[in-house]
């Protein structure tokens, strides 16, 4: 039984915008990344034979040529891995086996003793192939004349809740069944359609995966790599491989941005199989840029239909959605973006009647996988220009509009869960506010426009049910705190939030709080992924619940050796105190070596270790044909984005010339870290919304460089965005707190369309708003001179 | 494939590497002297990872050959503090929550460095102009615009 926290404990690092644990050695240079780990001379260098075409069968590998280059080490083929892998659905081998399904798809690897090495031999591989009809459109893949990429998605295992049809393209299909639609149409004042294609984007961390495999002669597997899923990596190519778990190591260092990709397992299971045969020797494979583009993660395209109508007074009636995700070659991963996007397919408001279908097709594109907002960015892109349209239509102010259908504490959510305590409507006033909603700002030249646009989005973590986290928490003699945890630093702030939550629950200083570090599949507790910002509200209640553990050993021994009742006790500051004898005692040496008793009577104590786990154990299965049950997620964040955009009408060029972001995060443990991830999220949004696709061209990629994929750069952001935190506390957050990583990116697309159409009147489609795509809108709808 | 021994100075000490024709700065720093602070993030010149000074001039690392830094002057982001002191650019950096991941840190600083050294006084267009080759994922820029705008301040008061 663990003691909850004290009232008279000042948890004083909650609620302080603390310095980061990792900043230091963040701008010294001397923070590791798996790329700077040195493994001496033996470390040989994998290089990947890949899939020139979208979809082929394998007819003959010929190797031969490879094995004899001076300095290859090994070849590897699919031949000997005929395991599958996969996170909810194992529909993928590590290497292909009879047929390949993207350009990119891996047929073969090789180690050499260079880089170099590696990459000749990969040219002398020989492979025939018998190209065969692609999957290029998922509504076209959906249908009955689509070749079938995956004859047999009936033998794949798969997770409870997700539902593929064998026989077709279609690996997962969720199904929303609420109220009626067919009968609410006719009670509508206004009805809006569209359809809206979202593109492909990528994540494009700064830092390309790269991973290290070592395969000892007993078969034990070491894998240290650029992961936000170590946990998971070593059970999913454990079982790819027919191996214990235990035999599978996975060493994880500071990771130099992931937003998804680095989740599940994606390049990591190559390295180790060519390492298996190379037994003793570090392998190392990283992708180059190119690599990265198109073989690792892309964020699924999406073909979205919206059908959604109110009533005169502005109450939304109806919502009928049909989401075809291209959820590429493989969609082991993406299974679950089609099953998160429908559970939450209203949007955010409370809409009586919603009819859904998403389902998530099989194509020859680049893998869809996890990424920042997991379908929501994608599904809020379309929804939320066809709110402002359904508030136009019935000629309302869109906030107003907004703020009548928002979800409140116990709304009637889209499965029939309701809506908990939430700073929707808050946030949406707020934001409004910030952005001086309704007031039109002059442009600052006569052939610009300027216009206001906002947007509303939620998401909830899209997990598996019983996704856990744990933590331990050990000291040191002179009293410091070492927090171990299996929950990845990001960028996101993960590590310091753990300190600052041991510090405050233990009652130490935060100074005195170190974060373990590298996160090691071998010492570090068990945390599913770090994906889903669920960290702050999972790993932050086990942590908190570990140091509130030592805290108690602590008391317990203390109570002991003074003869005193534990109620009486606290620690502040890093010291033991009593209430009633006031005496005080620090933690220095007693943490590690007991108390003794007066009169050398012997000892009380030993060292001193907590530990505390958590697992959300209330989330409920959804009825497959209606989606419905009593609780389809832990929880909603929420927010509003506000954006001024001019539109330049010369040039057809956006500029976003301020933003807002205001969000609902329960509580935020470090404030200026929170408003730091809503700023990031932001320009990310503004990003995918003004400047990225990945353009494929019969499935092949057209630009997978920074030259021709262009992100957002210091010169692309406006001068001001204001974060604006609200805090409605969740129930089962720690302090209240639930994530903001993702959802700060998730309104931004629609807030920036919602803006240009005030500028200019016109609805441009499908992201991005590139200058020469909105150029040519302005033309097309006759505004030049 | 010759080797060249060439003589650079790195953060100030001298260095005699032998060094293979078509090795890049980047690589000769990261695989032959572990000065790891210099990050690969595309090796192609285009998202200002792998920045250090040549000469006092911030460069993309990938793209210059280790035989053309005999007898010249780098510094990496491992060079920018002193005994323990940070550059004005670490402190204000670490002050104004301009680091998350820290990849593109390394070379942000440096492309900053570079810009102070040569224009104590940016406006915030020069700033971001001199960043613009260095793309970070994270942050949105705008704290880390901000840091240098604190760090030419803080650097004037030290001057002063």
């Amino acid at each position: 039984m663990v003691a909850p926290i004290s009232e008279k404990t000042a948890p004083h690092p909650i609620g302080d915008s603390v310095e980061r644990v990792d900043a230091r050695e963040k701008v010294l240079g001397s923070a590791l990344f798996a790329d700077d780990l040195q493994f001496g001379t033996g470390m040989l260098y994998a290089r990947i034979k890949r899939s020139p075409h979208p979809h082929a069968l394998v007819k003959r590998i010929d190797t031969s040529k490879a094995k004899a280059l001076p300095g290859v080490k090994a070849v590897v083929t699919g031949e000997a891995f005929p395991g599958f892998i996969g996170l909810y659905l194992k529909d993928r081998h590590i290497f292909c086996r009879d047929r390949v399904r993207y350009v990119g798809d891996p047929v073969a690897g090789v180690a050499a003793v260079s880089e170099e090495i590696a990459e000749q031999a990969v040219a002398l591989i020989e492979v025939e192939y018998e190209p065969l009809p692609g999957v290029f459109d998922p509504e076209y893949g959906a249908g009955p004349d689509a070749p079938i990429l995956h004859p047999k998605l009936g033998d794949y295992s798969v997770a409870n809740f997700i539902f593929p049809k064998p026989g077709t393209n279609i690996s997962n299909h969720f199904k929303i069944r609420k109220g009626d639609v067919d009968s609410a149409w006719p009670q509508c004042a206004a009805i809006v359609e569209h359809k809206y294609h979202i593109p492909h984007v990528q994540h494009v961390p700064i830092e390309p995966h790269v991973a290290v495999a070592r395969v000892e002669e007993d078969g034990k597997v070491k894998l240290w790599g650029s992961s936000q899923s170590p946990f998971a990596q070593r059970n999913l190519i454990a079982t790819a491989l027919g191996i214990s778990q235990s035999d599978v190591q996975v060493i994880a260092p500071y990771v130099g941005g992931g937003f998804g990709s680095k989740a599940g397992v994606s390049m990591e299971g190559l390295a180790v199989a060519i390492a298996m045969q190379v037994r003793g020797r570090p392998v190392k494979l990283r992708l180059t840029r190119e690599e990265e583009f198109y073989t690792a993660f892309v964020r699924q395209g999406v073909v979205a239909y919206f059908k959604m109508g109110c009533d005169a007074d502005g109450r939304m009636l109806a919502t009928e959605v049909s989401f075809y995700w291209d959820g590429g070659a493989y969609t082991e991963y993406g299974v679950n973006i089609t099953r998160a996007s429908g559970y939450s397919s209203s949007g955010p408001y409370e809409v009586p009647n919603v009819k859904t279908d998403s389902y998530c097709v099989y194509t020859n594109h680049p893998v869809g996988g996890p990424m920042r907002g997991f379908g929501m960015p994608e599904m809020h892109a379309g929804l939320e220009q066809c709110i402002d349209e359904l508030a136009y239509a019935i000629k309302m102010d869109p906030v107003q509009f907004r703020k009548i259908n928002c979800v409140k504490e116990g709304s009637v959510l889209v499965t029939g869960m309701k809506m908990h305590p939430t700073g929707l409507s808050e946030c949406l006033a707020k934001a409004a506010e910030a952005i001086n909603w309704g007031k039109k700002n002059p442009p600052s030249a006569p052939n610009k426009r300027r216009g206001k646009g906002l947007a509303l989005m939620w998401k909830a973590p899209a997990m598996p049910p019983n996704a856990g986290s744990s933590a331990r928490v050990g000291l040191a003699e002179d009293g410091t705190v070492t927090v171990s945890v299996g929950g990845q630093e990001i960028g996101q702030g993960s590590f310091t939030i753990a300190a600052q939550m041991a510090a405050a629950s233990l009652g130490v200083p935060y100074d005195w709080v170190r974060v373990a570090t590298p996160i090691d599949t071998q010492y570090s507790p068990y945390e599913w992924q770090t994906v889903a910002s669920r960290l702050t509200w999972s790993m932050g209640n086990a942590v908190s619940a570990a140091a509130r553990d030592a805290r108690q050993q602590i008391l317990e021994m203390v109570a002991k050796a003074w003869n005193e009742d534990i109620e009486n006790l606290d620690i502040i500051d890093g010291k033991v105190i009593s209430y009633k004898s006031e005496e005080s005692i620090s933690l220095k040496n007693i943490v590690i070596y007991g108390i003794p008793l007066p009169d050398d009577q012997g000892w009380v104590g030993g060292p001193v270790l907590g530990r505390g786990n958590f697992m959300p154990t209330y989330v409920t299965g959804l009825d497959a044909e209606t989606g419905q049950g009593p609780r389809a997620v832990v929880h909603y964040t929420v927010g509003a984005q506000a954006v001024e955009v001019e539109v330049d009408m010369d040039t057809g060029k956006v500029e976003v010339i301020q933003g807002v972001a205001a969000f609902d995060v329960g509580k935020a443990i470090n404030p200026d870290m929170v408003r730091a991830q809503m700023e990031g999220g932001f320009v990310q949004g503004l990003s995918t919304a003004l400047f990225e696709s990945l353009q494929l061209k019969e499935g092949v990629l057209q630009n997978p460089s920074f030259v021709d994929y262009r992100i957002a750069t210091s010169t692309d952001v406006p001068r001001h965005i204001q974060a604006i935190i609200v805090e409605v506390p969740q129930d089962d957050g720690p302090w209240g707190a639930r994530g903001i990583g993702e959802h700060a990116m998730v309104p931004t697309i629609p807030a920036i369309a919602n803006a240009i159409y005030d500028a200019i009147g016109i609805r441009v489609g499908a992201p991005p708003y590139t200058s020469e795509k909105v150029y040519l809108a302005i033309q097309a709808a006759g505004l030049l001179d | 494939m010759a080797n060249h021994r060439i003589l650079v100075t790195i953060n100030q000490e001298v260095e005699q590497v032998d060094v293979p024709s078509q090795m890049t700065l980047m690589q000769m720093l990261r695989d032959r002297l572990a000065f790891t602070g210099t990050k690969n993030g595309c090796a192609a010149g285009e998202c200002g990872a792998c920045t250090v000074l040549l000469d006092g001039e911030p460069v993309n690392s990938c793209m210059v050959l280790a035989v053309e830094c005999d007898g010249r002057q780098i510094v990496t982001v491992e060079g920018l503090a002193h005994d323990g002191v940070l550059d004005p650019l670490q402190e204000t950096l670490i002050e104004h929550g301009g680091v998350q991941c820290g990849f593109c840190t390394p070379g942000m600083l440096i492309s900053a460095r570079g810009l102070l050294n040569r224009n104590p006084n940016p406006s915030e267009d020069e700033i971001r102009e001199a960043l613009v080759g260095n793309l970070c994922r994270c942050t949105g820029y705008l704290r880390i615009i901000d840091a240098v705008k604190a760090a030419a301040l803080r650097q004037q008061a030290l001057v002063a």
